[in-house]
């Protein structure tokens, strides 16, 4: 099969891969339709992400459809159309029978504190991902769903990380009636987020970003108020100045580990990866978040430890609520809300390409070129 | 003027908040939202079995020091292999998660087993191609010169330094390597 590969840091390419087979009674093989780039995939094509090891494929974003299945799958048939979560769940570990899905226990050899993702380093499991012609799916009873109707490809793509996530960090935040939420970061999923916050009644919803074009977007698909930070002496002072003073309500780290804004966090950790991430944007939540109020960090971070101002959190009496996304179970809401037309993520897409151009999908992701908010990738080409 | 109890100007009301954004308030009630509770012991999951079958072949491969055994499904992508597979297997035998060297030998795997893949790929019949394998070609086709004039792109600020801060820590290994191989050289 034909699959993205990794090179190194900042270097991939496409090549042969032997197929995926069934390795477990479990599992299924997806033949992939779209996948997408997302903005946690740059940390692996920038070598932020430990063991993230030469030849893997790429890829935690894809639907398709079954093109084989393992003798204990029961729910899904050989040419079902599928939506695949990023998150591998085996349904029955001790976490996954309490509904925290992106937290198995049964998935991910190589590490305790991860769960298992397709195509995100060994430090994720060791699984190939979805930017290839086939995936194995581990687990498919419990991971992926039928796409269903009124819910277009596109949309479903979407819902397999980005706007879960996003809806996720939302609720993380545990907003009120009337919140005044601060959301970091307009890519795809602090798109995401902003659009859940008024979803989930806040009274006002600001967005920080540096890129013209995304804060752009966060205007118009986010309905939000807009701040370039690259264009304020000081964020934080302008976020409190617009809110009385007194911070936030809640604040959402929607960046992760790239966060630019502080040169010497971002040299540190983006570059000479001395830190697990460079925790700008969530030291900027800290700050701008009023007293006793809640960060919601669902921004991908790596493993070893980063400079956070925790003094101020504790200081302030600060709430911080983490967690990847347990997508599946946002999806029954998400796709109410799809077919009600409240909420259309296939807008957040600007680029299709095919999957030879996956490494200069990745620059221009990277870069931030040519307006680029999400990259899809169109495998299949149906 | 004294901080005051009443500091916070009130918000606009519901429905200039329904009536300018779609949706508004649709999942207010936050005890029905889908990830509320947090953890729902018993929850539906797919799963059919209480405890998952055995995936072949684990009795080798590596695994974090903190599971006892190996789990009942892995990934089996990019099995450990040579020098950096000798490193990385080290930083899974010897430390935890909680310990700094385990991360920090599993980067050092990575950059061994990048350096020795970039070496081999010059051997093989389709060698590591630095123009087209970074995707820098996008930039001709892609709008270079307007993308980058976003009036607050702090990225450009550190973007004469970043190609030094990127490639620089492989020259000082790539000297360093020379050095050493020299002052052998003379020894002998």
């Amino acid at each position: 099969m034909k699959a993205m590969t990794y090179r190194g840091p900042y270097t991939v390419r496409v090549e042969e891969k032997p197929d995926p087979t069934i390795e477990h009674p479990g599992d299924a093989i997806v033949r992939v339709d779209l996948a997408a780039i997302c903005g946690s995939d740059l940390h692996l094509f920038h070598g932020m992400m430990p063991d993230t090891r030469v030849g893997h494929t790429f890829g935690h974003e894809f639907i398709g459809t079954i093109e084989e299945v393992g003798s204990n799958v029961e729910h899904l048939q050989v040419g079902d159309r599928v939506m695949v979560p990023f998150n591998i769940s085996c349904g029955s570990c001790y976490f996954c029978a309490r509904g925290l899905l992106s937290n198995c226990h049964n998935v991910n050899a190589n590490a305790t504190a991860v769960g298992g993702i397709y195509g995100y380093s060994h430090t994720a499991g060791g699984y190939d991902g979805g930017q290839a012609e086939l995936v194995r799916v581990p687990f498919a009873d419990v991971g992926p769903s039928v796409i269903p109707e009124g819910v277009s490809d596109e949309n479903a793509l979407l819902l397999t990380d980005a706007l879960s996530t996003g809806y996720f960090g939302a609720q993380l935040a545990d907003i009120v009636e009337g919140d005044t939420a601060v959301v970091f970061g307009a890519g795809p999923v602090g798109l995401a987020a902003a659009r859940s916050c008024w979803l989930m009644g806040a009274g006002r919803v600001i967005v920080v970003d540096h890129l013209e074009h995304r804060l752009e977007m966060a205007r118009t698909f986010g309905y939000a108020e807009t701040i370039d930070f690259g264009q304020v002496d000081d964020i934080v002072r302008h976020l409190k100045r617009a809110t009385d003073g007194l911070g936030a309500d809640v604040a959402i780290d929607a960046v992760g580990a790239e966060a630019d804004g502080h040169v010497l966090q971002h040299v540190t950790a983006s570059k000479l990866k001395l830190q697990g991430g460079s925790p700008v944007a969530l030291d900027w939540a800290i700050d701008a978040v009023r007293k006793g109020g809640t960060v919601s960090v669902m921004g991908a971070y790596g493993p070893i430890f980063s400079a956070v101002k925790l003094g101020d959190a504790v200081n302030k009496g600060l709430t911080i609520r983490t967690n990847q996304a347990p997508v599946k179970r946002q999806w029954p809401r998400l796709w109410e809300h799809i077919r009600a037309g409240i909420i259309d993520p296939s807008a957040m897409i600007t680029h299709r390409i095919p999957l030879d151009d996956i490494a200069e999908g990745y620059h221009m992701s990277s870069s931030k070129l040519d307006g680029n908010v999400k990259t899809v990738v169109e495998v299949s080409g149906r | 003027m004294p901080y005051a109890a009443d500091d916070a100007t009130p918000g606009p009301d519901r429905d200039a908040l329904r009536a300018r954004v779609p949706g508004w308030g649709i999942d207010l009630d936050a005890a029905d939202r889908p990830a509320f509770p947090r953890e729902q012991p018993g929850i539906p999951t797919g799963a059919h079995w209480r405890l998952p079958e055995q995936q072949a072949h684990g009795e080798t491969r590596e695994r974090s020091v903190e599971h006892p055994r190996i789990t009942p499904v892995f990934g089996t992508a990019q099995p450990l292999r040579g020098v950096s597979g000798a490193i990385r297997r080290l930083a899974y035998e010897r430390y935890s998660e909680g310990q700094t060297p385990h991360w920090l030998l599993l980067i050092l795997g990575d950059r061994v087993e990048t350096a020795g893949s970039r070496a081999r790929s010059l051997l093989s019949t389709r060698p590591d191609q630095p123009i087209t394998q970074t995707g820098v070609l996008a930039e001709s086709r892609r709008h270079p010169i307007r993308s980058r004039r976003s009036p607050g792109r702090v990225d450009l600020r550190h973007a004469w330094m970043d190609p030094l801060l990127v490639a620089g820590p492989w020259l000082l290994a790539a000297g360093a390597l020379v050095g050493v191989g020299r002052a052998v050289a003379r020894r002998r």
